[in-house]
């Protein structure tokens, strides 16, 4: 007789969202998370359950980080891992994404990791494709493995996630990050705020489950998470904002904002920061500062959520 | 299909008129091509000598549709539609009269390709199909066309297709100098820059799905420019396809201020919401986009009491290619004249338009905006009519179009009443 598994079937066959997810989909997949955290901190990494398994990362947009973030947690499960970035890809040619597509599932891989610019692009091409898919990001739509991440991080520090007031500030109109932590911390029972001027809000925010402030003191208020979010400098020019000198003295997180939050308030950032911009560099590299410990989890809770998708596709080894 | 141009009567028959505000039963007697008579009063008529006799019974007769924004690809996008194909969905949709729409490629801003156009339906002959001419050369927006010899040539109304003319002073000059010519002008409002880059309806939808939205105003800010404009040129003006509560509003005052005005609407902004669109579905991506559903029952009540005039198709066929991409980089527009009639017999069956309204904005006040002798039964008229099952249920799909593009938003519809039979000038073109 088999050993009972140690987790439930992860009833998805792809991870395209955390819309779609169950509170305990959520709670499974950090708590897979939490021991893939061991793995990755004995001096030998290497576990053998991807063994044998090709992993495609199909990157249209260059992100060093998120790429390399999956590349590990692949390789630390034993996966052969390839790397398809859009500089070297005939996507540049003219080749649409769903033929990208089409000839990446004739090599067979078991999973792929997609990042695209265009919103549902992941779900387009799960549609397409024979295997699991995982979105690292699909335009201002999701980002559901760095909400993992973000949750695991703050699960780690606060032991819970219900409950907990999280202020999640700057561009969140244009953010993907903000709306998987949104549909996250939401299912998960944490209050949330919203803080950025209003150009940067999307329409219906309160609708979206979060209290909209426009003033940065005012929002992060008593708050137990402060997560900041990236503001692109493209946004100045086109007018959302109107200066960086502007933005940091009302919006960004210095010293003198994260006093009005409460004492033990985790800062967290997803990276890349902009130091002057939306953070100050002193609150960055500062005591109550996660950020590093952000990247470590997001290998984990990759490694994590890769195990359960392919776990629930053991099957399809066996037929073939 | 065997072309008859054999005199008939069509016996048995619902007859619906709305250019007659006519609802009985009755008969539609046809000679040398031309409506003799149309209803109770047709049964008196007699058989014309060597008629045939058509029994209708359970089926109903109404004029022909009369579409008036219609997009063919040809010129230019023959891979899309031509206007053979373009003709036969016509046909197969009960449109016996249709508007083709300028942005072809040439685009229809000189006489030579109104006369290509005149030239390539003679050949086909079977719906009548109206080129509308560009309000500016090549849809720049900056120089008029040859308004006065574009009319002449035939064009039925100018319009800048997709496009809106955005330099106010141009418009005004376009409108104004139409007015001499007695033409109509029909655009399609939307303020580029307030509309950005937007994909889809502005909305709780659009920022969870993490797209950009179009404000409702893109499309009310230039519709009330050119409300005003109508004012000061005193031209005639119909706002091709409105999609939202405020511009139905827009369109009232207007029309209360006895201005020469008229709106339209896409059969989509009246049978669909933007929930359709759920996880990116392109064929869906259209414009003006997939509204709220508070703005569709708006459109649906404008319709009835007739602040909204006419129910276009709004037929835009795209090829796979450009709409086998992600939401935002695919193109807007659905074919519709095959599922016209169909998507529009919706509002029938809900209760929402009384049936005698529907037709009236599918044919006579179409056939009046664009200046048509279309749109009704009455004695004399060309005998350009549909006979229709109102209640016939049927799932679309998609491999029955005619249509050389398959894009419909319609797709595994399910859908209730459907036309049995096309004739134009006394000529069956589709059906039996």
């Amino acid at each position: 007789m088999a050993e009972p598994a140690p987790f439930p079937v992860f009833a998805h066959r792809h991870l395209l969202g955390i819309a779609g997810l169950s509170y305990p989909d959520i709670a499974q997949l950090l708590d897979r998370a939490d021991a893939a955290v061991d793995i990755s901190r004995r001096r030998l990494k290497k576990s053998a359950v991807l063994r044998g398994l090709t992993q495609i990362n199909l990157f249209f947009e260059a992100s060093t980080r998120t790429q390399a973030s999956f590349e590990l947690a692949g390789k630390r499960l034993g996966a052969d891992v390839m790397n398809m970035s859009v500089g070297t890809s005939s996507v540049k040619k003219g080749e649409t994404l769903i033929d990208t597509a089409m000839t990446l599932n004739a090599m067979h891989p078991d999973i792929l990791i997609v990042r695209h610019q265009a919103a549902g692009a992941a779900a387009l091409l799960a549609r397409k494709v024979g295997c699991a898919v995982i979105n690292a990001g699909d335009g201002a739509h999701e980002h559901p493995t760095q909400a993992l991440l973000d949750a695991l991080t703050i699960r780690r520090h606060k032991g819970r996630l219900d409950g907990l007031t999280v202020a999640i500030c700057g561009d969140i109109l244009h953010s993907r990050v903000a709306r998987s932590n949104m549909v996250l911390l939401n299912i998960m029972g944490a209050q949330l705020r919203a803080v950025g001027p209003s150009t940067l809000m999307p329409a219906g925010i309160e609708a979206m489950g979060a209290r909209h402030y426009a003033r940065m003191q005012d929002g992060i208020r008593g708050a137990d998470v402060v997560m900041m979010l990236r503001l692109q400098r493209e946004r100045m020019t086109a007018g959302f904002v109107p200066s960086v000198r502007e933005y940091f003295r009302h919006y960004g997180l210095d010293a003198r904002k994260l006093a009005h939050a409460a004492t033990d308030c985790l800062v967290m950032h997803p990276g890349p920061m902009n130091r002057g911009v939306e953070i100050a560099s002193e609150i960055a590299d500062g005591p109550q500062s996660v950020i590093e410990e952000q990247v470590e989890m997001g290998v984990a809770v990759r490694m994590a959520v890769m195990e359960a998708l392919l776990d629930a596709r053991k099957w399809e080894g066996d037929a073939s | 299909m065997m072309p008859m141009t054999d005199d008939a009567v069509y016996e048995n028959a619902r007859i619906v008129d709305p250019a007659r505000n006519l609802d009985a039963r009755g008969s539609l007697v046809v000679r040398e091509g031309a409506i003799v008579a149309a209803g109770p009063e047709a049964r008196n008529q007699g058989v014309p000598e060597g008629a045939a006799r058509i029994d209708c019974a359970g089926l109903t007769v109404m004029p022909g549709l009369v579409d008036l924004r219609v997009h063919i690809g040809e010129p230019g996008g023959e891979h899309r539609e031509t206007i053979r194909s373009a003709c036969a969905a016509a046909a197969a949709g009960g449109v016996t009269s249709l508007v083709m729409m300028p942005d072809t490629d040439p685009v229809i801003d000189d006489v030579a390709l109104v006369e290509f156009v005149a030239r390539t339906v003679r050949e086909i002959d079977t719906v009548r199909v109206h080129p509308a001419a560009a309000i500016t050369k090549g849809l720049a927006g900056a120089e008029m066309t040859e308004m006065g010899n574009l009319r002449e040539a035939g064009a039925v109304m100018f319009t800048e297709g997709r496009q809106t003319v955005r330099d106010a002073a141009v418009m005004r000059r376009a409108m104004t100098y139409a007015r001499d010519l007695g033409a109509p002008i029909a655009h399609h409002t939307v303020e580029a820059d307030l509309a950005g880059n937007g994909v889809m309806n502005e909305g709780l939808l659009a920022s969870w799905l993490g797209l950009p939205g179009i404000a409702r105003e893109a499309e009310l800010l230039p519709l009330e420019r050119d409300l005003r404009l109508a004012r000061l040129t005193g031209a005639t003006y119909h706002a091709a396809k409105i999609s939202c509560a405020m511009s139905a509003e827009a369109m009232r005052r207007a029309k209360a201020a006895g201005l020469a005005v008229t709106a339209g609407v896409s059969i989509n902004n009246l049978a669909l919401n933007e929930n359709d669109i759920g996880e990116y579905r392109t064929f869906f991506k259209l414009s003006p986009p997939l509204r709220h559903e508070d703005d569709r029952l708006a459109m649906v009540e404008a319709l009835r009491n007739g602040t909204v005039d006419a129910i276009c198709s709004d037929h835009d066929p795209q090829d796979v290619d450009t709409k086998r991409l992600p939401f935002a980089e695919a193109e807007d527009g659905a074919v519709g004249l095959e599922t016209l009639l169909s998507a529009a017999l919706r509002l029938f069956h809900s209760g929402d338009v009384p049936l005698m309204r529907l037709v009236d904005a599918l044919t006579h006040r179409p056939a009046r905006i664009a200046g048509l002798e279309a749109g009704t039964l009455m004695p004399g008229r060309p005998a350009d009519f549909i006979v229709v099952d109102l209640d016939e249920p049927f799932v679309l799909d998609p491999a029955d179009l005619k249509s050389k593009s398959k894009n419909t938003a319609f797709d595994g519809a399910r859908l209730t009443g459907r036309v049995r039979r096309t004739v134009v000038a006394g000529r069956t073109v589709f059906g039996a």
